[in-house]
């Protein structure tokens, strides 16, 4: 084997295994090379059961963006949602975010119903208007109280 | 009687306690001398090809498969849930956390850690390796060095080509066979895995380089320390070369995933 | 009298239970060729290895030029360590090496020359040892003999002052023998290096050798010029130099 022949072959096989390496951090982990395509605003939900990082986000069904972070605002213990948005979409201040379910089992993801005001989030700034997740068990429990009041 | 129980006890206690000493100082000479002058870049370059390169094939019928099965499977166990379409999240988190790593590791484990255990256990027996020692060479630098590194450049890169081809593999028996759309698979795919899954599978990758290579190096240069001499010692350090890498790699996995979770 | 180069004194070595060498003492003068020879399994090579530092002796001392071994600073040692050649018994080249690379590798490891100097004093030691046209082949594919000499071109190639040879005539035809002989003492003369010899070959070493000692049972039963060895009146000596049971 001559020495040529085993450098290209190695160098294949870095560029090869390079560009799938690449693959899986661009594509798979949103990891972003330079520009960033998102900006961010803030959400604060009562609950947020079931919800992780890497949600999708939908207006309309569509995907506008994921949640890059999910954690707990200490002052008003509230869950925190760190929402990062397609830079080309502009989200009004009225909209409303809520948590909901894709099936039954299904993984969670955060619908947005557009508003009509004229004042447009800019990033950093947070959204007024939140449902939280529809937890099954509390849902339940408040129907069993209910029956034993009765 | 009782006293030859604990004798041989306490034998066999301090054998390991010597043995571990003797990898650790085996492991760490050999990371020492990374980073003493000359740079050994040719023969860092011919076990890359050796370790990387000629593997390529391999890992990726490999990965392909093992992503095709995971889809088959996958799919009729979330089919009992109604949530097939998760499919394409099941398959990406498996491979890329679990199955990509550990499969890649073993598969190379097999192909190239029996190989140095053996080449290097030959040099053993032949004197080779003191035939350094006359000349000056220190052959841990000379035998260990460049295959760590180059472990260390090939294991993640295959880990990578391993679960690309796995993804593929799964999007060919999910999709294209059992028909889920192929749209929800790539956005599962996609939206499941998160930069810290990507990052915690190439952190086993290179564990698993460090742990794969000592062990099997290690085996092969202290051949002459085992039982058994000559041939049979260089078939018995290859085989522990890789019965102990693949244990080590099981282990440790499970010790990195803790850790990540 | 001289200092000796190199002095054995009560140096005893054992692997486990058995006992290889019991209480050595032997001088080896430089410029000289000292032969050792003794039964097969009788530790000469053992006793080779304690020179160069691939086994360490369980007590005595060796002394080099008067100075004994364990008291030198490491980069003295180095220093005289790096001054030595060994030549295996089973040549040890390396079989994932071609021969070239095989010569080579003592200069581009431990060397400062540059590539086309070593490249030119690899050529000139393989065209001495008649090695031309092998450069690019692999031990696997020479023969007994060739593989001998690429193992003595690459004791030989960084200049050493002391060479030592495990039984460098093993499995060589007559003709082979002579002239791997024939090829020492000539380079002993032209390079003045000092040649350690453990050999079988009886009596066609003593052609080119000064001093002889002979190894028997861990210790050393012989010690001078060939004249006296074959003058001895030791029982032991004569049936060995025989070839007779004893």
């Amino acid at each position: 084997m001559g020495r040529r022949k085993t450098e290209f072959y190695v160098g294949l096989f870095v560029i090869i295994g390079i560009l799938c390496s690449l693959y899986l951090f661009v594509n798979l982990g949103s990891v972003n090379f330079g520009k960033d395509k998102y900006y961010t605003v803030y959400g604060f939900f009562s609950s947020v059961t079931g919800l992780k990082k890497g949600a999708r986000i939908e207006m309309a069904g569509v995907k506008i963006g994921v949640v890059s972070n999910v954690s707990i605002d200490k002052k008003q213990l509230l869950a925190k949602v760190k929402f990062s948005i397609y830079k080309d979409i502009t989200l009004c201040e009225d909209i409303i975010a809520s948590v909901k379910t894709s099936g039954v089992i299904g993984q969670k993801y955060i619908d947005i119903m557009p508003g009509g005001s004229d004042i447009i989030l800019a990033s950093g700034e947070e959204i007024y208007n939140t449902e939280s997740s529809l937890d099954i068990e509390s849902i339940v429990r408040k129907f069993i109280f209910s029956m034993d009041k009765k | 009687m009782v006293s030859k129980i604990i004798e041989k006890f306490g034998a066999k206690n301090i054998e390991l306690v010597e043995a571990l000493g003797r990898i650790v100082i085996f492991f760490l000479t050999g990371i020492k001398n990374i980073f003493v002058l000359p740079f050994q870049f040719n023969k860092i370059i011919d076990h890359t090809w050796f370790i990387g390169s000629k593997s390529i094939f391999v890992i990726a019928l490999t990965g392909f498969f093992t992503g095709m099965v995971l889809g088959l499977q996958s799919y009729h166990a979330l089919l009992r849930f109604g949530s097939e379409a998760a499919l394409g999240s099941a398959v990406a988190i498996t491979l890329i956390t679990e199955l990509g790593p550990v499969f890649t590791a073993i598969m190379i484990t097999a192909r190239a850690g029996s190989a140095m255990a053996a080449e290097i256990g030959v040099m053993r027996i032949s004197e080779q390796i003191d035939a350094l020692k006359t000349m000056h060479i220190n052959p841990v630098r000379f035998l260990f060095t460049p295959r760590i590194i180059a472990a260390f450049i090939s294991f993640p890169l295959l880990t990578a080509i391993f679960n690309i081809l796995g993804l593929l593999g799964g999007f060919v028996s999910g999709s294209l066979m059992l028909g889920i759309n192929k749209y929800v698979y790539m956005d599962t795919v996609f939206s499941s895995v998160n930069v810290n899954d990507i990052l915690g599978g190439f952190y086993k990758a290179f564990v698993f380089a460090v742990i794969v290579t000592t062990i099997c190096c290690y085996q092969g240069f202290y051949t002459h320390l085992f039982k058994g001499f000559g041939a049979r010692g260089v078939s018995l350090s290859t085989t522990n070369a890789v019965v102990f890498s693949c244990i080590a790699i099981f282990i440790s996995d499970y010790i990195i995933t803790f850790f990540l979770v | 009298m001289t200092t000796p180069f190199i002095q054995f004194s009560n140096i005893a070595k054992s692997f486990g239970t058995n006992y290889v060498l019991k209480d050595i003492n032997l001088s080896i003068y430089k410029g000289e060729i000292t032969v050792i020879i003794g039964k097969s399994g009788s530790g000469k090579s053992v006793l080779l290895k304690h020179i160069i530092g691939l086994m360490e002796q369980d007590s005595g001392q060796i002394f080099i030029k008067g100075k004994p071994l364990s008291q030198l600073t490491s980069n003295m040692k180095k220093e005289f360590q790096k001054t030595l050649s060994y030549m295996f018994q089973d040549n040890a080249l390396f079989d994932f090496m071609n021969i070239y690379d095989n010569i080579a590798l003592p200069l581009m490891e431990n060397s400062s020359f540059p590539e086309n100097q070593i490249k030119e004093m690899v050529l000139t030691r393989m065209e001495q040892l008649g090695l031309t046209g092998t450069q690019n082949k692999f031990p696997a594919q020479l023969s007994g003999g060739m593989k001998k000499r690429v193992a003595l071109a690459r004791a030989l190639v960084i200049d050493p002052q002391i060479v030592l040879f495990d039984e460098p005539t093993s499995g060589l035809d007559p003709v082979r023998k002579k002239n791997v002989h024939l090829m020492i003492q000539e380079y002993q003369e032209q390079f003045g290096f000092t040649a350690v010899i453990v050999t079988h070959a009886i009596p066609e070493i003593f052609k080119i050798t000064q001093r002889i000692a002979m190894l028997d049972n861990g210790i050393i039963k012989f010690e001078g010029s060939k004249e006296d060895l074959l003058n001895s009146h030791s029982k032991t000596v004569n049936n060995f130099i025989r070839g007779e049971k004893f």
